[in-house]
């Protein structure tokens, strides 16, 4: 019997939605496979993390350890590279997140072992493992497999898998010793900071009036606050608005910015990307105005109006305001 | 303080009906346009702010045939000093891996104090060349990075992490870095801008000449297919003319109780 990996993320004390959504799939994977579970968590005074986790996993391979305070890529890289050497898993699976983005291409060079990226999905055929990964803004699905490999590392898109529990496992806890003695990392923490803080909170708004790449020009920007302020509703957005400097950071939704839960999201010029849904999953309703009818978004939007968005807003405006004064 | 930037020349595919190829191992090229990956043009204009302040050179690098000298004139007419490009024929022989090893073998003969490049690449989406190639040259590295700080001997990088939250690491030099987009506001270029800096060194390298052989270079991840994405249920489209469109959203968001 063999182990699938998950290598657990979590900060300041919290375990990280994407460590239950991987250890859902390699549950999964595992109860086809006949292979066991094992979570690897790295960090320091982790017990309670340990024992949240302990009816998900088979085994907990715990390294405690002071310098493991805060997430060091350099350090969870020679650990795990240490254990994968020790024990030989066929399938490591790490978050596709900021962390996991650093430390699994270094982990892939380091072991040798081959790395897919942002998979959507895991298959398993014939003993090999085969990654389903987007391409092109998900306009495209790809397969991909490996050459003959002793094992693979697989980063998986946050989202994707239910965070439940599968299968009745009970944990047996390893302690590891930390097993470096002379290893420097060459980055240190100074602190986390908040990026997103501002005067309107999205999070709270019943209707949420986003525009995104589409809308072309700053100045048109102005056209989605006439709309917003006749509905009532509170401006956001989606990331390149946010990049470009037309809106501030706290109106941004998406995974590096804000979820939002709102009645309504009126999606207008956004493409989409996986990154901006992530933020909207709690929304009540999604319209989308986009011309790209094979924009992703029409894809989870419940309306979609494929048109230019310039002759759709003003007379919603328009529409808007009349049914108001009625 | 020497910059080399690692970029690639993208399709751009938003608005656009992506037709896959007879193999069914990629998408038709041939009809796209191409332009500097988003990450990279955020990552050379960091480059160049960093050169303006500190003084220093920028050396723009890419992997690909000679339209993709395209995004390096680009560079070039942005700021960079010079730029290589590495002639390595058919490119959907590698993957990332392959390409990895090719921009390390260019990258270690140079001089540098921080190499760049973008979080990932806007077709493929891999977003691993940068920390592979971190670890291929044993570097420190700070990854998806939002702002940039130079100390003594290190920088200062913020990470962006989930939901708004940033990371602040100081990083031992030399390292590399992937560049976040929003770190800055890329300069424009012009078409007069990209002929003036035709005169600047654009240095074309084989692999011979880096000294590594295909065998090297052989891939390890094997794209099995490339498909259209599944049929899911999908929007309702509204259809009509803007005014019947926006009657009948009028009534959906009545209906929706936001419109009191």
């Amino acid at each position: 019997m063999s182990d699938i990996f998950v290598i657990v993320e979590h900060r300041l004390g919290e375990i990280r939605d994407i460590t239950f959504e991987m250890l859902w799939k390699a549950g999964e994977l595992a109860e086809n496979l006949s292979h066991s579970v094992s979570a690897v968590l790295l960090g320091h005074e982790v017990s309670s993390i340990a024992e949240d986790l302990s009816d998900r996993a088979d085994q907990i391979i715990i390294y405690d350890d002071e310098r493991l305070k805060n997430f060091s890529a350099d350090l969870y890289k020679e650990i795990i590279a240490g254990l994968i050497e020790e024990t030989k898993p066929p399938l490591i699976l790490i978050g596709s997140t900021s962390w996991g983005m650093e430390l699994a291409p270094c982990l892939s060079i380091k072991t040798g072992l081959p790395l897919a990226t942002d998979c959507i999905d895991i298959l398993s055929e014939n003993g090999r493992f085969i990654a389903q990964r987007q391409m092109y803004n998900g306009k495209i699905f790809a397969n991909v497999s490996f050459a003959e490999t002793s094992g693979c590392l697989f980063t998986i898109r946050s989202g994707v898998f239910p965070k439940d529990k599968i299968g009745d496992r009970q944990a047996q806890k390893i302690q590891k010793g930390f097993p470096l003695i002379d290893i420097k990392p060459g980055k240190t923490f100074v602190e986390f900071v908040e990026t997103a803080a501002g005067d309107v909170d999205i999070t709270q708004a019943e209707l949420l009036v986003s525009v995104g790449r589409g809308i072309g020009e700053e100045e048109n920007i102005a056209l989605i606050k006439e709309l917003a302020e006749a509905l009532n509703g509170v401006v956001s957005c989606s990331r390149p608005i946010v990049d470009k400097n037309w809106l501030p950071k706290y109106l941004q939704v998406g995974t590096s910015g804000k979820s939002v839960t709102p009645k309504v999201y009126i999606a207008i010029g956004i493409s989409g990307a996986f990154q901006h849904m992530a933020g909207t999953n709690g929304a009540g309703t999604i319209i989308a105005v986009n011309k790209d009818p094979k924009a992703p978004i029409f894809r989870t939007a419940h309306y979609g109006i494929v048109d230019d968005l310039f002759k759709i807003v003003p007379v919603l405006k328009d529409k808007v305001l009349e049914a108001k004064k009625g | 303080m020497d910059i080399v930037v690692c970029v690639k020349r993208v399709p751009l595919t938003e608005e656009v009906d992506l037709v896959i190829d007879a193999q069914k191992k990629g998408v038709k090229k041939d009809q796209l346009a191409f332009v500097l990956n988003d990450w990279d043009n955020y990552a050379i204009e960091e480059a160049i702010l960093l050169k303006e302040k500190h003084g220093g050179t920028v050396t723009a690098i890419t992997v690909g045939n000679e339209d993709d000298e395209e995004v390096l004139r680009r560079c070039l007419a942005m700021g960079a000093d010079r730029a290589i490009r590495v002639e390595a024929g058919d490119m959907s022989r590698f993957d990332s891996f392959g390409i990895v090893k090719i921009l390390s073998q260019v990258v270690k003969d140079l001089p540098y104090d921080l190499v760049f490049t973008g979080v990932l690449a806007d077709d493929d989406s891999y977003g691993m060349v940068g920390m592979m190639m971190a670890e291929e040259l044993n570097l420190n590295h700070s990854s998806m990075v939002t702002a940039i700080e130079l100390e003594d001997g290190k920088v200062r990088t913020t990470s962006e992490l989930e939901g708004g939250l940033g990371e602040v690491s100081v990083v031992d030099l030399p390292a590399l870095i992937t560049i976040q987009t929003g770190i800055n506001e890329p300069r424009y270029v012009s078409i007069l801008g990209i002929r003036k800096a035709a005169k600047k060194e654009l240095k074309v390298m084989d692999l011979a000449e880096l000294g590594v052989s295909d065998g090297e270079l052989a891939p390890r991840a094997i794209i099995e297919e490339v498909y259209l994405p599944p049929e899911t249920e999908g929007a309702q489209i509204l259809t009509g003319d803007p005014d019947k469109i926006a009657g009948d959203l009028v009534e959906i968001l009545t209906k929706k109780g936001v419109m009191e």
